[in-house]
């Protein structure tokens, strides 16, 4: 299938052809690009949500229950669960669908596993895309789900409109620790395993948290939930609807759309020119011999990581469009 | 612009009703470790479960594992459901506990490959190399 077939099958809702599109996008390729720049048109319906928190706070099982709510309210589910590469092999393996393994009977759903693939930035860069081809396809939702472990998850949070930030009442330890960056993109907090003890110290602290933050338009609701047992899960929707709404509808929405818009071309370009800098590096020995003279005290990183820019412009302009 | 490789990606899959899954996260582990993405679904999938997340993850791959002796009767049901949903590509391996009098009969099927147990996983990372085949 052509990239003009695929968008076609695509909006056709076909299923295959959105997992092949999927694909493509994902790797990158110039099929891809095709793609997404002729379904983009399509896009902008769905509503797009991401699901992050660190590792064991059950975010898998909240997505899956949160999938299952959209349902019982009519409305079609697409899923992106992201897992890391091994750094070593680049291999990963993706286990979010055993958490899931009622959905994939429902012709309403669909859920494809994302491997990191390691490549700094480019992440947000092919999660935006997946989530534009589920948009173009007609999914009334689409869940992004991506462990909040670091600056790529920051980024991903650019892919979405609502982004739900998942902790547990364990110790605090982890609303302690949660990044900066990641609170100040959650518009939805869920406590999550909230029959465990210690659950209202966690909320209080999130409390505390965002009244230090600075003001927003939209004021983030704390949900509790047990993702287990459903408990909350109504609750969490209802939020993450009032949070579209208010998107949609405010005054101060069209400013948040530019602001979302702002922040994807910005990751969007900072991706392309950071393979550009890894492909002149690699191909013309640049690199190595930058290394040579920054590790003997030649030259300074700062000149080096210079000339590396320079020769990535010269690269640029002797290039033809590939 | 790309002109990597794709990465291998492959589903590895239980079907029926056993509920003893070393043999298949070994394999899952293995894959990994060679370099290829691996979508492991768990225990008790029904064949219709097996074949769309086939579908949904766009494998190259579908590895089966099973050791209730059911193969001849689900191995057959998992690949009409391959084929209902226009799933015709991919490379088709199992493993598990297998008769060797078994064997041809599932090699018609459609299996490339049927590792019993014991087998180096060495051997299985080498078939799925080789074979996986690359599409457009």
């Amino acid at each position: 299938m052509d990239a003009a077939e695929l968008v076609a099958r695509v909006a056709a809702g076909e299923r295959r052809a959105l997992a092949r599109a999927i694909t493509h996008v994902e790797a990158d390729s110039a099929t891809g690009r095709a793609v997404l720049a002729g379904l983009y048109p399509r896009t902008g319906r769905a509503h797009t949500i991401g699901v992050t928190g660190s590792a064991g706070v059950g975010k898998s099982t909240l997505v899956a229950a949160l999938a299952r709510e959209q349902r019982r309210r009519g409305r079609s589910v697409g899923i992106v669960a992201v897992d890391p590469s091994s750094p070593f092999s680049h291999g990963a393996i993706l286990g979010d669908r055993i958490r899931m393994q009622d959905l994939t009977a429902d012709a309403g759903v669909f859920m494809r596993s994302m491997a990191s693939r390691g490549n700094l930035g480019g992440l947000a860069e092919t999660a935006s895309g997946v989530v534009d081809v589920f948009d173009a396809a007609g999914y009334d939702a689409v869940i992004v789900e991506t462990v909040g472990a670091g600056q790529d998850e920051v980024e991903v949070a650019t892919a979405t409109e609502s982004t739900v930030l998942v902790s547990t009442p364990a110790g605090g330890d982890d609303v302690q620790s949660m990044k900066a960056g990641l609170m100040e993109i959650a518009q939805v907090m869920v406590v999550n395993k909230a029959d465990l003890a210690g659950v209202e110290t966690t909320v209080m602290q999130l409390r505390g948290l965002l009244a230090i933050a600075p003001p927003r338009g939209w004021q983030p609701p704390i949900v509790k939930t047990v993702a287990r047992t459903n408990e909350g899960i109504g609750e969490l929707v209802d939020a993450l609807d009032k949070h579209r709404a208010y998107l949609r509808g405010s005054t101060h929405a069209e400013v948040e759309r530019r602001e979302l818009a702002r922040a994807q071309i910005i990751a969007l370009a900072r991706a392309a020119l950071y393979r550009e800098a890894l492909a002149t590096a690699a191909h013309e020995g640049v690199l190595a011999g930058l290394v040579e003279e920054v590790a003997t005290r030649r030259r300074d990183p700062r000149a080096a990581a210079q000339a590396l820019l320079a020769a990535v412009w010269r690269h640029r302009s002797g290039a033809h469009e590939a | 612009m790309t002109t990597e490789q794709r990465t291998i990606r492959v589903l590895i899959a239980k079907p029926g009703l056993d509920g003893h899954d070393r043999g298949a996260k070994v394999v899952a582990r293995a894959l990994r470790d060679a370099g290829m993405e691996v979508i492991y679904t768990g225990i008790r999938q029904t064949p219709e479960m097996i074949a769309e997340a086939a579908l949904q993850e766009d494998v190259q791959v579908v590895g089966l594992s099973i050791l209730s002796g059911a193969h001849l009767e689900l191995f057959p049901r998992v690949i009409a459901e391959l084929k209902q949903r226009g799933v015709d590509d991919v490379l088709l391996f199992c493993g598990g506990i297998i008769p060797e009098a078994d064997v041809p009969a599932i090699q018609a099927m459609g299996f490339a490959g049927v590792f019993g147990p014991g087998t180096d996983t060495g051997v299985i990372i080498e078939f799925v190399r080789e074979h996986a085949k690359e599409r457009a």
